[in-house]
């Protein structure tokens, strides 16, 4: 290992170490009674916003957002804008009837709304996929950052990562995963917001040159014709609409006391990420101006690009700090997740208790392990960007008419998340497997929410109306329990 | 394919009694809900069908409930009919004298009304009607009452095994211990002199806690207003034996808004309590540790005291009640009435190694929500 590499080595190790280090403090915490109250105090919504913030902002906010920006220019802007304004859907439409259900993932959401297990075994089915899809970019992401960093072969970075995930939660999850995941966020925000700072001083001192940039990179939707704009469409209606069915999103709404607390959470949540998701374009200008190469790499490699000598190193090492602990967080949330879905619905029948979930979290993190080494490099924050169109397309519908809806039935539900998850599955399978974005078939394909969360909308709408003798008998009481606030008196 | 089929059901008399039987079964999950006005509709067509008569009526013992079939004009009429059939006490026949008719051609012309028996005492009566009657009818009416009866006496039975599962709840609302009320009172009197406002504070932990264990509404609470009350009982505890109780707490903040069963958590404490300090003369350390694991949470309380022999927790557990421990077997039951046997309580416990409580909750089961 040569001195170049020495800053982003260090910063990975100070990341574990410092991750592994506040998961054991939360709970070695120990009080005695007097002060009890203390203990005994729920997760308040800026601490839990932190640590949403923390959990969401993956490999592909970190490290994708700059890299698409530097390429394709303002068109990519709507992945920020609708990472973040997926949060507001959630907390007009979802955050608080959500908490309010008692539900602790969407699994359960659909068997308390629905009273069928059909429809949940389904769901955990989805969520599987999803964090599967979800996973597969972080690994790449950690590929891509490990050899940037310290030279390292591609596959080192995956199986850094999902051995450091796999220890952490099968040694029975992040102790104080809410501390850990709040630190994550601002560790994260530091290591954009820092380099960010520095560069744009350097710039202005360097005389502010100006990004060169084709006429078309900072006006969006500029010669691409129809397919562009449905791209782009297509695009919004996933972001928007994907967060909410995200699983290690939602099952952190289960930490807040109540529903309104729910909703300031949301609120703050907006707030984080509205912070976070000013600074890669900023990277994304400030390589246009030096005349950054590399896509993925960008935000890696600009500090040393602008400056070197010790400044260089330090802010290679914030960033490389803040682009792993965004792998640890997001991957170790996902695994969390999917092997909780796992142990509840396929291992724990057959094995004791705590086996089940360590089993269960192997399979949840080297089938995507598998599946990052064998496939290409797809771009971090394209692949992301089919998670949430599935996302949108399954959970999206769920939800919202599950809250809203009380004609909603066991199988108008099923319809909808087959239709659904079908279509948007199949197209991300094709896009994978054929990256030619040519004609309008592949567009279609390649941004599927646009035709398939409307599909499946419609499925479930219909299906429930042919139904609509089956809608099960406890849909009013519970529709009363999920938008009632708790403070007013009534019987549940 | 038909000749197959027939031959396959066996003769004519064994299809009679598998229609039977079926059209019995049919009615019988609406009657194991007892005699109301709803389930007596649901269960009337198919106890028709299986009679054979134009219509079927279901009373309670005042009037009709349920009226199946043709001719229910005749339904205001039941009330006579039911008294007087409540008077014999056993199955009476009316003829078309006792139900005077304007309708032509109205099937109903007499009446066989037979009571329904539910733990010695008569809760209505099962009424068919049809234009004339055979001792075949009579017969056939008296065994399908004397069955329906059975069945809302299983539907009675349930609904006490309900009331009992609440009565126990109830019991451990009701069951503070006298020792502890008295301990506390006598504690918090011992400060009025030299500490007034420490007993005034006291009282009002006292205050708190009683209300929360009286608490009426709610089979469930969270766990975070569960531990509120242990802070409480603890307070009190401490108010008694001062510094030779210690108590280490440490509680992951993210399973405090699990639903947990009301009371849940106290009595385990007050057992560690009991077991850790009284009878020894040394300091006793409780530990209550709640910790997430991903879709569970498990809570710990944990005393250094005298512990236990497992053999005799195993006979608490398995709902042995001449043990005085109470507390231990009523939670573990509950428990597992509310999530499944495999969440019962776990008992790590041998003489002198003291003991460790476990409870293990779900963060999500189905109907049960703080």
């Amino acid at each position: 290992m040569d001195l170049e590499a020495l800053p982003g080595a260090v910063a990975v190790v100070v990341v574990a170490v410092a991750t592994l280090a506040i998961g054991t403090w939360g709970l070695r915490f120990s009080r005695t009674t007097s002060d009890f109250f203390v203990a005994s105090r729920t997760v308040n919504p800026r601490l839990n916003a932190s640590a949403i913030g923390g959990e969401y902002l993956s490999a592909a906010s970190f490290l994708g957002i700059a890299g698409l920006v530097l390429t394709f220019g303002a068109d990519m802007l709507w992945y920020p804008v609708g990472w973040t304004a997926g949060y507001l859907v959630l907390l007009v439409l979802v955050a608080a009837p959500l908490r309010r259900s008692g539900a602790y993932t969407l699994p359960d959401f659909a068997e308390a709304r629905l009273g069928s297990r059909g429809v949940r075994h389904l769901c955990s089915v989805v969520v599987v996929a999803i964090g599967w899809l979800y996973l597969v970019p972080q690994f790449e992401g950690a590929g891509i950052t490990l050899a940037a960093a310290i030279d390292a072969p591609r596959w080192v970075g995956p199986l850094v990562v999902g051995a450091v995930v796999l220890v952490n939660v099968s040694s029975g999850g992040m102790r104080s995963i809410t501390f850990v995941q709040a630190f994550q966020y601002w560790l994260k925000l530091t290591a954009l917001l820092v380099p960010v700072a520095v560069l744009l001083v350097i710039w202005a001192g360097d005389g502010a040159p100006r990004p060169v940039t084709p006429q078309d990179w900072s006006m969006p939707l500029l010669g691409d014709g129809a397919q562009g704009l449905y791209s782009t469409y297509s695009l919004i209606l996933a972001t928007f609409l994907g967060t909410m069915g995200l699983p290690h999103v939602v099952v952190r709404f289960y930490t807040n006391p109540d529903g309104r607390a729910a909703r300031r959470t949301t609120l703050v949540v907006l707030a984080l990420l509205g912070i976070f998701y000013v600074l890669p374009p900023l990277f994304a200008m400030l390589g246009r101006a030096y005349g950054a190469a590399d896509a993925d790499t960008l935000v890696l490699e600009l500090p040393r690009l602008m400056t070197d000598g010790v400044l260089g190193d330090v802010l290679t090492g914030l960033v490389t700090a803040g682009a792993f602990a965004a792998f640890l967080s997001t991957s170790s949330g996902l695994a969390i997740a999917v092997s909780g879905v796992l142990t509840q619905d396929v291992t724990v029948r057959r094995l004791p208790d705590v086996t089940a979930f360590r089993v269960a979290a192997v399979i949840a993190v080297t089938v995507p392990l598998a599946a990052s080494l064998a496939l290409p490099d797809f771009g971090v924050a394209r692949a992301v960007g089919l998670a949430f169109a599935v996302a949108a397309s399954t959970f999206c519908p769920l939800l919202v008419l599950g809250i809203w809806w009380r004609g909603l039935t066991a199988a108008g539900a099923i319809a909808g998340l087959l239709v659904g998850g079908a279509g948007s599955v199949g197209a991300v399978a094709w896009t994978l497997a054929d990256d030619a974005s040519s004609g309008w078939f592949d567009v279609l394909l390649g941004q599927p929410a646009a035709w398939s969360v409307p599909v499946a909308v419609t499925a479930m709408v219909v299906v429930s109306r042919l139904t609509a003798r089956t809608v099960p008998a406890h849909a009013r009481r519970f529709m009363v329990r999920l938008h009632t606030p708790e403070a007013l008196e009534l019987d549940r | 394919m038909r000749g197959w089929r027939r031959r396959a059901l066996g003769t004519e008399a064994d299809r009679a009694t598998f229609r039977t039987l079926h059209q019995a079964s049919l009615a019988s999950p609406a009657l194991r809900e007892g005699l109301t006005t709803e389930s007596s509709e649901r269960a009337a067509r198919h106890l028709r069908a299986l009679l054979g008569t134009p219509s079927l009526a279901i009373t309670d013992t005042a009037g009709c409930l349920a009226w199946d079939g043709a001719g229910s004009h005749h339904a205001s009429q039941m009330p006579l009919l039911v008294a007087a059939t409540l008077d014999r006490g056993r199955t009476r026949s009316f003829d078309r004298g006792d139900l005077p008719c304007s309708h032509a051609g109205c099937p109903v012309r007499s009446a066989l009304v037979s009571p329904l028996v539910v733990d010695g005492l008569i809760v209505g009566s099962l009424v068919a009607l049809a234009p004339s009657q055979t001792a075949g009818l009579a017969r056939a009416v008296d065994e399908v009452a004397t069955w329906v009866s059975g069945q809302l006496e299983l539907a009675e039975l349930e609904s006490s095994r309900a009331r009992l599962a609440e009565a126990e709840v109830r019991a451990l609302r009701a069951q503070i211990s006298p020792h502890f009320v008295y301990n506390s009172l006598g504690a918090i009197a011992s400060f009025v002199r030299t500490d007034p406002d420490r007993a005034r504070e006291l009282l009002l932990e006292f205050a708190d806690f009683t209300r929360y264990s009286f608490r009426r509404h709610g089979e469930f609470t969270t766990l975070a207003e569960e531990l509120r009350s242990v802070e409480r009982y603890l307070l009190l505890e401490q108010a008694r034996f001062g510094e030779r109780l210690q108590v280490r707490l440490s509680i992951a903040p993210e399973v405090l808004p699990v639903a947990v069963p009301f009371l849940c958590i106290q009595p385990l404490v007050e057992n560690a309590v009991r077991h850790g300090l009284e009878g020894v003369d040394r300091v006793g350390h409780i530990t209550i540790t709640a910790r997430d694991r991903a879709q569970d949470c498990h809570i710990e309380v944990e005393d250094d005291g005298t512990g236990e022999e497992p053999e005799k927790v195993r006979r608490v557990l398995a709902g042995d009640t001449s043990i005085d421990s109470v507390g231990l077997g009523n939670v573990d039951a509950r428990l597992r009435s509310t999530y499944g046997d495999d969440y019962g309580l776990v008992v790590e416990t041998a003489p002198g190694a003291g003991t460790k409580v476990i409870v293990r909750v779900p963060k999500f089961a189905p109907g049960v929500s703080a």
